[in-house]
């Protein structure tokens, strides 16, 4: 009952959302291993083997596994999954490019966004963009699976560091060539890991308006995120998109500024510890959802908040 | 150059499901069934390659059952040249290994240079079918793509990745999965519906391709996730902040 988890890294540490798929291994019980590829990347094993719990990590530093693809990526987890019952990643755009092509290769049938772990073959998924939930059960000798950050809590402790072993074996298809990345650079923190997210909806009626919601945010020292219908408007670029087609977040605090609280919104931000909804329609969905909500026009309240609020 | 688009009928997206009585799956009667929204941004692209003077064919393949006709249909309007239905019985639905499986097999008859689909359906939300698909074919994958730059032996796919963009070089054949934002489709035209009533579709079934069809996992059960608590109305920015820093505590 042996778990592999694929870490994501930025060559030095192991990614937050990786710690959280770590933290989904521990349910399923057995020991748990990571694996780190990539190039020159035996820092973050390093850091990997001093995670609290794994037995332990496999180093595949090759060129080929430079920027992940999951071309040269799939078939090296392939080729070592059958020691494994489970392989796992979190459901993020690289967990989501890899898996399914590993699980392919080996013939087994990837479970995607797992929220649940029922038992060893049985688990919770959204579907229908989250206005349902299935338990599936998988009859796969070997699960694969992606599962939800926010839906599995880390805590992450250090302890002494365990062995790392060397894979040599080296793949690549040779058809896939990375060109560049195009980070977006924020000084705040990414919406995934923020504890205060500030998101703006249609309400804030355009690109500069979301000026407001970043004072906010930086009197926190949070996100800001945005939904699908501002991001469609225009208002604010897709990677700060909250929601079934954006990001899934669960903040301590998530304050939604004229934002109605369509279903697809509400499925990447309803973990939320507490939420805030202001708008000044009454009837706005949100409310349903929100701890507090404050009817009112975001125009003056926002700036109020600004002022009076001491962290 | 020959284009591969694969398609699939779903709910429409601005239906509400809700699960079966008996919660043993999602209640589809005399629900409105419409082209996944990403599959019909695939189409879209194929078309717009086609009228740069790229792409020469399209053909749509759509594995579902015989109403799936309608769905090809949609992309056959949309420009599309001729459509591949890979016939499955209406009560079943194939999960995306087997529909991998049996796009590998289209793939091989077709040899189309390049294969669009979208990222994935708004039913299973599974983002798995274009990756599975692509491993089992041994091509180079270009998933949630937001850009395309096509010549005749490569493709540039410029990727919507977590905290950015990434762009890949990919050698062709190669398979790419829409996102959003690749582009706008457009509305078929009436003289464009009418005329894709006369385009050929073709039949077949996974058997026919030599497809394992059978099921990986089962549905126990399909329920509405828990309801959050309704919470309380504010009157002000200040009770607001009390509430936050004395009864939420998150300040």
């Amino acid at each position: 009952m042996n778990v592999l988890v694929i870490a994501e890294h930025d060559n030095n540490e192991i990614k937050g959302s990786t710690i959280h798929a770590i933290a989904a291994a521990y349910q399923l019980g057995g020991s748990v291993d990571l694996l780190v590829a990539g190039l020159n990347c035996s820092t973050a094993a390093t850091n990997g083997a001093k995670i609290e719990g794994i037995a332990k990590v496999l180093l595949a530093d090759s060129q080929p596994y430079e920027n992940q693809l999951a071309e040269n990526i799939a078939p090296l987890i392939q080729q070592i999954s059958n020691k494994y019952s489970y392989i796992l990643m979190a459901a993020t755009t690289t967990g989501k490019n890899i898996i399914p092509r590993a699980a392919a290769l080996a013939d087994a049938q990837p479970i995607s966004d797992v929220i649940s772990i029922v038992n060893k073959d049985t688990f919770k998924r959204p579907i229908y963009a989250g206005n349902v939930i299935a338990t599936i059960q998988s009859n796969d000798k070997i699960k694969f699976m992606t599962v939800r950050a926010t839906a599995f809590e880390s805590v992450l402790k250090e302890s002494s560091p365990t062995a790392i072993e060397v894979i040599e074996k080296s793949f690549d298809l040779g058809k896939s060539e990375f060109i560049k990345n195009d980070t977006v650079f924020s000084e705040r923190p990414e919406l995934t890991s923020a504890r205060v997210i500030i998101s703006g909806g249609r309400g804030m009626l355009n690109e500069k308006n979301f000026k407001l919601l970043e004072n906010l945010a930086d009197k926190f020292g949070g996100a800001v995120g945005a939904s699908r219908a501002a991001v469609d408007s225009g208002f604010a670029p897709n990677d700060m998109q909250v929601g079934q087609t954006g990001k899934i977040v669960a903040p301590d605090l998530y304050i939604a500024v004229g934002i109605s609280g369509a279903i697809q919104h509400l499925a990447g931000m309803k973990e939320s510890k507490i939420i805030v909804a202001i708008n000044k329609d009454p009837e706005a969905p949100i409310f349903k959802a929100a701890d507090y909500g404050l009817v009112a026009d975001l125009f003056d309240v926002i700036p109020e908040l600004v002022e009076k609020l001491v962290v | 150059m020959k284009v591969l688009v694969s398609v699939k009928r779903v709910v429409d997206y601005n239906v509400k499901v809700s699960p079966k009585a008996d919660n043993s799956g999602v209640n589809l009667n005399n629900l409105k069934m419409s082209l996944n929204p990403f599959c019909e941004i695939a189409v879209e692209e194929a078309v717009r390659l086609k009228e740069k003077g790229i792409v020469e064919e399209i053909v749509v393949v759509s594995i579902g059952p015989q109403e799936a006709q309608e769905q090809i249909r949609a992309a056959l309007a949309i420009g599309a040249d001729r459509g591949i239905l890979v016939k499955v019985e209406s009560d079943t639905e194939l999960q995306p290994l087997a529909v991998a499986k049996c796009l590998k097999e289209v793939f091989h008859r077709e040899q189309p240079n390049l294969v669009l689909m979208g990222k994935q359906s708004i039913d299973g939300d599974n983002n798995q079918t274009g990756q599975m698909f692509a491993a089992l074919a041994n091509l180079p994958q270009g998933t949630f793509a937001s850009e395309l730059s096509v010549n005749p032996t490569h493709v540039t796919v410029t990727r919507e990745v977590d905290g950015g963009f990434q762009t890949l070089q990919l050698t062709l054949p190669a398979v790419i999965t829409s996102d959003l934002r690749l582009n706008e489709p457009r509305y078929a035209s009436l003289p464009n519906i009418m005329q894709a009533k006369k385009k050929p579709i073709d039949e077949t079934t996974p058997k026919e391709l030599n497809v394992d069809s059978s099921p990986r996992f089962s549905i126990v059960s399909v329920d509405f996730p828990p309801e959050r608590q309704e919470g309380v109305k504010v009157s002000s920015v200040d009770e607001l902040l009390e509430k936050l820093k004395n009864e939420a505590k998150v300040i």
